[in-house]
């Protein structure tokens, strides 16, 4: 039972190779880090996944399924990097998490009252009752990340694709998050974090892929962070101690 | 004259009469849709979008089909074009909209000038609300209902695709078929608010009430209401001023609308200007 499988992804961007024959597979109730330097592919390897990029070559499937049909079904939540977001907009954390129940309802997405449960657990189990209804934008960090980590709770996904989770987070909130994204892993949900911030990733993740274009070494976090693999990962050969 | 008076003498001409309806059912429709544009920054899209509709009005009049028609055809059409532009070359998006919409504009005006007919292009240009026939009324009603009607029922998700398109994706909503629906709703609006304030001033109903809005609350909901309150008013009021002192309607409504913004720009409580002053030199003192 796979969570994730990617076969010979290919990409180009024009004539530029961003993946080159990427194979990655990722068991159900793992948490994976993506982990590679700016241009490494991995935002691009992390888009084909969540199916905004199109692979030239190359098949995916999410949970055993068709990308397509898995998304449909709700099982995938996506957390966006903090600069993709417009923090100014007017909506308040409780409108940002009733999001998550939207693909599961009518056209309208009116939200019952099974929906409004779902809401105020999700927000409860995230911490931020007390401030749903704020607007976004008046969220710390850390409190930001978990208002999006609810929109996937209260969906109920079963795959979370959390891009640069700790970008602009303090070390507190990210101890917080990480004890949260550990107990959704508990519940078999898988977790796959695109990251260069390598600090964070033994703490949270429980295997990590190292990319540069193509996939260097899919391994546990004690070899992946070992001197040796980083350097090829992150283009210093040799140069780190 | 009293206030009274002042109200209830052009009631008594059935061309005010007509005048207010139309310019409020349009101040009403685009307040609505200004929230939507302006957040996710189609701002100018709008006013493309009333641009390229000039050749649709003048044909439209040629061959003797509702204004509307021709309207929304090549209002459907620029933005189409706008897109295949776009997408197909390494064109910017601004520059896209601009080579599509001044070419389907020069279009109209080439058309006005080789048509030997009765259309008068500064009606078209600036609006003639106060000569609106019963064709005109039914079309600006009709269209704007629709509009509303389907503004309201997809409300949840235009707010969804504004804020976060790819959460759309992600949970196998097609945001594709969300904006394209918002853009055909952006030409229904422009197409009722022709009527009202003419090809130039759309945009500013497109956009001034909706950041207005902005700038006085952080909830939509309430954006949407003050919004619609600050349009409505001003085409209200901006159709009687023009009335008393007798000059343009259309720019006596967009005024109006430009007056409030700048009053709320100054005093708006949190993030207008002043409050702003007030606030960095409260955080200096304190320092």
């Amino acid at each position: 039972m796979t969570a994730v499988t990617a076969k010979g992804v290919t990409v180009h961007y024009g004539d530029v190779l961003a993946l080159d024959d990427v194979d990655v597979t990722v068991e159900r109730g793992r948490i994976c880090g993506l982990l590679g330097m700016n241009g490494s592919g991995k935002s691009t390897l992390f888009k084909s996944l969540i199916g905004l990029v199109k692979p030239d070559r190359g098949t995916i499937t999410l949970h055993d399924k068709d990308p397509a049909v898995a998304r449909r079904e709700g099982l995938v939540a996506y957390v966006p990097q903090s600069e993709a977001v417009d923090w100014a907009f007017p909506v308040r954390v409780v409108d940002v998490v009733s999001m998550g129940r939207y693909g599961a309802l009518g056209g309208a997405r009116r939200l019952k009252a099974a929906d409004r449960e779902a809401v105020d657990a999700a927000l409860e189990r995230v911490g931020l009752t007390d401030l749903a209804g704020k607007q976004i934008g008046e969220l710390s960090g850390g409190q930001r990340k978990r208002a999006f980590v609810a929109r996937g709770i209260a969906q109920d996904a079963r795959l979370l694709f959390l891009d640069e989770p700790f970008a602009g987070v303090d070390k507190r909130s990210e101890a917080t998050i990480v004890e949260l994204l550990r107990s959704l892993r508990d519940e078999g949900r898988t977790i796959v974090v695109s990251t260069h911030d390598l600090a964070a990733v033994p703490a949270l993740c429980d295997e990590a892929i190292l990319l540069r274009r193509k996939v260097l070494l899919h391994s546990d976090i004690d070899t992946a962070l070992s001197a040796e693999h980083l350097g090829r990962a992150f283009g210093l050969d040799g140069a780190v101690a | 004259m009293n206030l009274i008076d002042w109200l209830a003498e052009p009631l008594q001409f059935d061309f005010m009469r007509r005048a207010l309806l139309v310019s409020a059912v349009a101040g009403l429709v685009c307040a609505v849709l200004s929230c939507w544009v302006t957040l996710i920054g189609w701002s100018l899209l709008g006013d493309a979008i009333a641009h390229a509709v000039l050749p649709g009005v003048v044909l439209s009049y040629i061959f003797g089909l509702p204004f509307a028609v021709g309207a929304f055809l090549f209002g459907g059409l620029a933005v189409t074009l706008i897109g295949v532009v776009r997408d197909t070359t390494r064109i910017r998006g601004d520059a896209a909209i601009g080579v599509v919409f001044t070419g389907l504009f020069a279009l109209g005006l080439v058309l006005v000038s080789k048509t030997p007919s009765q259309i008068d292009l500064n009606h078209i240009l600036f609006g003639n609300v106060l000569g609106v026939s019963d064709s005109d009324i039914a079309q600006v009603l009709g269209i704007g209902a629709l509009t509303l009607a389907v503004v309201f029922y997809k409300r949840r998700d235009l707010t969804l695709y504004a804020f976060d398109p790819v959460h759309a994706h992600a949970i196998g909503l097609r945001p594709k078929r969300l904006g394209a629906l918002l853009l055909m709703l952006l030409a229904l609006t422009v197409v009722v608010a022709l009527q009202a304030v003419g090809i130039i001033l759309v945009s500013a109903m497109l956009i001034t009430p909706g950041v207005t809005a902005y700038l006085l609350t952080d909830r939509f909901e309430r954006m949407l209401a003050i919004a619609i309150a600050v349009s409505v008013s001003s085409c209200v009021l901006g159709t009687y001023l023009s009335f008393h002192v007798d000059s343009s309607t259309g720019g006596t409504i967009v005024l109006c609308q430009a007056i409030v913004f700048a009053l709320v720009y100054l005093f708006a409580p949190r993030r207008g200007l002043l409050a702003n002053k007030r606030k960095r030199r409260t955080a200096t003192s304190v320092r």
